[in-house]
This record gives C-alpha cells, structure tokens and sequence, in this order.
C-alpha cells in the first residue's frame, strides 16, 4: 500500500460518526439531550426508585406544600430536614403562627385527596411522553406520504389535497366525541382499558395533526421536483420510488424536523385536552396533562401543583425542540464540517 | 445526410413537442408552446454535432426529446437502430444506460445531500448488479478519467469548484459507457479558463472512448472549436445545418448570418469592417409563432412569400441544408 492509499483510508470517516461530532458541536442540542436523557430516565426507572403508589390516597396529607417552601419559611433549614411538620411560620394575612404542611413522604406535594405528587408525574410522564412520540411518528408519516405523493404524482395531488382540507375544515370536538364512542369500548374490550384507550388516544392525535406536515412537505417536493438533479436521476433511470427515497426525502429532512419536533408538543398538550374532556384516559390515570389540569383548580392556594407538570412538558418539549435543531444541522452536509 | 449510405446512431424525423397550456377556472388548454416544432436530423456514430440558438429556441428540449426525458408529441427518434419515441417504463429504462446527459447547472444537478461517490454510482446502482467494492473500484476509474482525484469520493458537491462539479457530472454521464452523450451548455456556466478545461476533456473522451455528442450551446466560437456539423435553431425550428467550416465560412440563412456577424472578433480592430447585422425585435411567443416563416418578423431580407408560406427543409449543398425561401 503507497502512502498515497494510506491517506485514502485515513480520510474515509463514517458518515454516522461526522453527523455525531457536528451533533456534539451544537450547544443546545446536547443540553437538549441531557434534559432529554434526565427526563427519559425519570419516568423509566422513577417509579421504580420512587415507590409510592400514585394512586393511593394519604387523606391525611392531603394539600402538602412542596418541601422546597420549607426552606423559604425562615431560619429553620436545619429542622426542614429532621423534624419539618413542626414548622410554624408567620402568615402576614392571618396575623398569626401557622404550621406549613410538609413532609419528606411528599417531597413535591401531594394533591387535594393526598395522592403523592411525585409518584404522579413520573407515571405520568409515562404516558405522557409515550402517546407524544408515537402520536408524532404516526402523524409525520401520514403527513409526509400523503405531502410526497401529492407533491411527486401530479394525478394524485388535486385528490390528496382536498382530503387535506376536508381533514383541516372538519370541527374536531364533535369528531373526536363520535370516535370515542364508537371505539372506546371496543378497544377497551380487546386491550384493555390503558392499552385500548393508549392506542385510541393516539390514533386520533394522529389523524388529526398530519395535515399541516402535509402542506409543508408538498410544497418543498414540488420545489425540488423541479431541481436539476431530478431530470438527472430520470435520464439514469432511476425508478420513482428510488428517486423519492434517495433524493427527495433526505432534502425534505428540515421540514419534517420540525414538524415533528413541535408536533411532540402537540400531541401531549392535546392528550391532555382530552383527558380534561373526559375522553382521554380514566380520571385517576396520571398524565402530564391531567395534572396540569386538575392542578388548575387549586392554582391559588398551591401553585406548585400547576408547576411542576407544567415544567415536565415545557423541558419535554423544549428539548425535543433543541435535539431536533441540532439533528437537522448535523445531517445537512453543508453545515457539516464548518 | 437523408441519403447517407451510413447507418446514424441517432435519426431524428419530425420531432414535435409541444407543452400545453391550461387557464381558467375549469383548467382547459388553450394553446401551447410550441417548443419544438418539427425536426428532423442525423448524428453518426463519434461525431459531434453543435445545437445552437437563441436563449428560449427550444435547443435544451430537443436534447430532453432525443433521451426522453420527456413524452414527446408526434415524431420519430430511433438510437441505435431502436426506435425510442414510444418507448416507456421498463423497455425505456432498459435503454437508458446507452444514452447520457450532461447538464447546464453542475450545482444544481448534483443532490447536494449525497457524496461524490454516491452520486457517481448511482447509474451503477441502478444498472448493473455489483458488489459494493465492484462499484468502489469503478468509481475510483471514472474519477481518473475525468481528472479527480479519488479521495474526493467521500465529500459533498458543495466542496468543489464549479469546474470540478461538471466533472462530477461527466463522470456520473460517464459511468454506464454510454454511446451518445448530450451535452445540455456544459459550459455554459463555467469561468473562461475552467471552460476550456471542461471542453478539452469532452474532447479527450470522445477521442479515447468513441462518444458521440449533441452538443447545446450558445456559445457560436466554442461549437466551431468542438462540433463536425452545426444545426441552427430558431423558433423551434431548425433553419440550417451544415459542417462546421461550411456553416462559419459560408452561411446561407439570413439568421445564422445574423448570428454569425455577432460573434466577437479577438481584434476588434481588424474587424472593424466587418457589418453586423442586428436583428430588430424580441423572439416571438412559441405559443403563437408567426405564419409562413418563424423568422420573417426579424428578418432584415424577408419578402412576401415569407409571410404567407414556410420555407421548406432542402438540401441546398453538400452536407448543407436550410430552410429559406431566398436560397436558391
């Protein structure tokens, strides 16, 4: 081998391993991912280092502050650790002593039927994050077959994108109620209340958040039909589905980045506009937006209740938003390398 | 050429194309751009023949006709001794391999998201079953033979120079062996050194390899260095072709005169001379191309009969052929 081929090979990096050092070269993308990984880690391995079931009611402790205003109390940061119920703190309204209700077995608070907040949200997050991702993927690939083949296949553009507008004009409440009526106990019957409910919620979520996906991919696919390159992989003979996959998908990427890294959000905000309908999953199943939800009520006496769920999804979505970014970049191989 | 003993690679007979053209509300044709209007010529094997003409004459579609990158109207393109024109899907693609393009834009015929390698090998791919070190080891060759050097393999086309991209290009044109290149104004968006470069190297493998080219361009000094015989377009008609020397030293219509006394003279001072004809007026719509003769709206000796009839395709010398009614 001359010194000439040794160079050849040393210059032969893995695609792969380039997409990862850009990736690593975006800030955000990687504290995206380290939140990310956190979170995922969380509601994964939570419930099982955090015991406390979140379905059980410690009436007792019903309405307990989060251990952290404990420690806003005053100068007693030492007793917050041993000895926390016997905290009394002056309440400026009352003009008098109050004892704040914490306790270690609650450390986020628990709710007004005493169910353990903590233990909540990460089962919640759970479901949450679960019915995000898969209703996303199931959106982005109806959403970016139906834009591909509109956009590609002339005959089929006019059809495909009337359906698109039917699917964007049609009022969803109404539709939304018809289907769970009509699926809900079927499924429930055939797998089970969760799973049959799980795959009902993201069905719907699915069929009704791809038609934006849609116009955005139709519209850069007829762009980029146009494109030299195109008429290039005709005159080679490159059959279309060939062309699809090869050239027009992997220059489509942006888009459909960011179309799937909003549309996590979508989908668990809409998962929990559901639950909050009482057409999600059953009241006392926790999902990050059920908490949300229910935490509205009591706003103003625990606002932590609305925070913390509401924490979970905005870094949930925040980061998904930040790897994606970072994704888009490390594959554009223009970017790449600079 | 029509009573020419030789078999030609490529025979074109009445090409027609035409793209319709829809309006109002229910989308109907009402006309349509006659892009290619009735052509007809021959290409023997490893000769090149030069395509020139104004911007919007329909040069880019007659060579998109000939590979069929489009469905052509009404006509005949027989390559090979196959006839082409109703060819489609699997009997089409079979036939691809033997004919090849090039392209005006090396930026934009290139997938900016695929690696030089890659783009290079994607007539491979689709063409001939080989295994991945088969391909590796054919890519390497045609990069030698277009003059890149092979460990630009693994980069992206936005990496290069424009000349190095069209050799990017010539390379993935290159790579079935095909018999018949077009060549759609490769140079036309070069640098002047880089042109001669690319030029020199469609020369070299049309010398090593036997290629036969169509060659597009506007470029009237660059197609007497490169073409054997020259077609002159107008209007998507063809008003004279002819050899080469024939053609420069001796033109016969009153366009490709036009043309011809536009071409720069290397000492503006020893052309001093020379008159220019300058043609008055735009080119006429395609969709609605005057009667008689295309060209008799511009043309600076145009009489009656050339508003009413069109002049007819005739020899009118060796080799050379016009269409005008002031030929005789």
């Amino acid at each position: 081998m001359t010194s000439a081929d040794k160079q050849v090979e040393a210059k032969n990096r893995s695609l792969w391993g380039d997409v990862w050092s850009q990736f690593r070269t975006h800030k955000g993308a990687m504290v995206g991912m380290v939140v990310f990984s956190i979170i995922l880690f969380g509601v994964t391995a939570g419930p099982f280092l955090w015991k406390t079931d979140p379905q059980y009611l410690d009436i007792r402790a019903k309405n307990t502050f989060p251990m952290i205003s404990c420690f806003f109390t005053g100068s007693q940061i030492a007793q917050c650790f041993s000895d926390p119920t016997s905290i009394k703190f002056f309440d400026p309204d009352a003009e008098v002593l109050e004892r704040i209700k914490v306790t270690w077995a609650h450390p986020i608070g628990s709710d007004q039927l005493g169910r353990d907040l903590l233990a909540q949200l990460l089962q919640g997050g759970r479901v949450s994050l679960a019915v995000g991702m898969t209703a996303m993927l199931l959106s982005l690939v109806l959403g970016t077959v139906a834009g591909v083949v509109a956009g590609y296949f002339k005959r089929l553009d006019g059809p495909i994108m009337r359906l698109t507008d039917l699917f964007l004009a049609l009022p969803l409440l109404p539709l939304l109620l018809v289907i769970i009526m009509l699926f809900r106990d079927t499924l429930r019957n055939a797998f089970g209340p969760e799973t049959g409910i799980f795959l009902l919620i993201v069905f719907i979520i699915g069929i009704t958040s791809w038609m934006q996906t849609a116009r955005i991919v139709r519209g850069d696919v007829l762009a980029l039909k146009e494109r030299e390159f195109i008429l290039a992989a005709n005159s080679i003979g490159t059959p279309s589905k060939r062309i699809i996959t090869r050239h027009i998908l992997p220059n489509i990427l942006s888009p459909i980045m960011v179309s799937a890294t909003l549309g996590v959000a979508t989908a668990i905000i809409t998962e929990s506009a559901l639950s909050f309908l009482g057409l999600g999953f059953p009241s006392d199943f926790p999902t990050w937006g059920r908490l949300l939800f229910d935490g509205t009520t009591f706003i103003q006496q625990s606002p932590a209740r609305v925070i913390w769920p509401g924490l979970a999804i905005s870094l949930t979505v925040l980061s998904v938003n930040f790897i994606g970014d970072g994704l888009r970049d490390a594959l554009d191989p223009r970017i790449r390398g600079r | 050429m029509l009573d020419s003993a030789e078999e030609p690679l490529v025979r074109v007979r009445d090409l027609k194309m035409h793209f319709p053209i829809y309006k109002g509300l229910m989308k109907r044709q009402v006309g349509a751009v006659k892009a290619v209007d009735g052509i007809s010529f021959d290409i023997f094997e490893g000769e090149t023949l030069g395509l020139v003409g104004e911007s919007g004459c329909g040069k880019s579609t007659v060579g998109r006709c000939v590979l069929r990158l489009y469905d052509i109207l009404s006509g005949s393109v027989v390559l090979d001794g196959q006839e082409i024109a109703d060819l489609n899907g699997p009997d089409l693609r079979a036939k691809r391999p033997e004919m090849q393009m090039i392209f005006q834009d090396p930026q934009a015929c290139l997938n900016p998201r695929m690696t030089v390698g890659s783009i290079i090998s994607e007539p491979l791919f689709e063409h001939k079953k080989m295994t991945k070190e088969e391909r590796r080891s054919k890519v390497a060759e045609l990069m030698d033979a277009v003059g890149l050097a092979r460990r630009f393999a693994d980069r992206y086309p936005h990496e290069f120079s424009g000349g190095q991209r069209q050799r990017i290009g010539i390379a993935r044109a290159l790579a079935l062996n095909p018999k018949f290149i077009v060549c759609d104004e490769p140079i036309a968006a070069l640098d002047v050194s880089i042109q001669a470069q690319v030029v020199n190297l469609l020369e070299d493998l049309q010398d090593k390899l036997g290629l036969t080219y169509l060659f597009i361009s506007h470029d009237l000094s660059m197609v007497r260095h490169l073409a054997d015989r020259v077609a002159v377009m107008y209007l998507g008609r063809f008003v004279e072709l002819a050899p080469s020397e024939t053609l420069y030293t001796n033109p016969q219509h009153p366009y490709t005169q036009a043309l011809l006394s536009a071409v720069p003279h290397p000492d503006p001072a020893q052309a001093g001379g020379v008159d220019r004809i300058i043609l008055k007026g735009d080119v006429p719509s395609p969709a609605a191309p005057p009667t008689g003769c295309t060209f008799h709206t511009r043309c600076p000796r145009a009489i009656d009969i050339c508003k009413k009839d069109a002049p007819e395709w005739r020899q009118i010398g060796d080799g050379h052929f016009g269409a005008c009614h002031l030929i005789d």
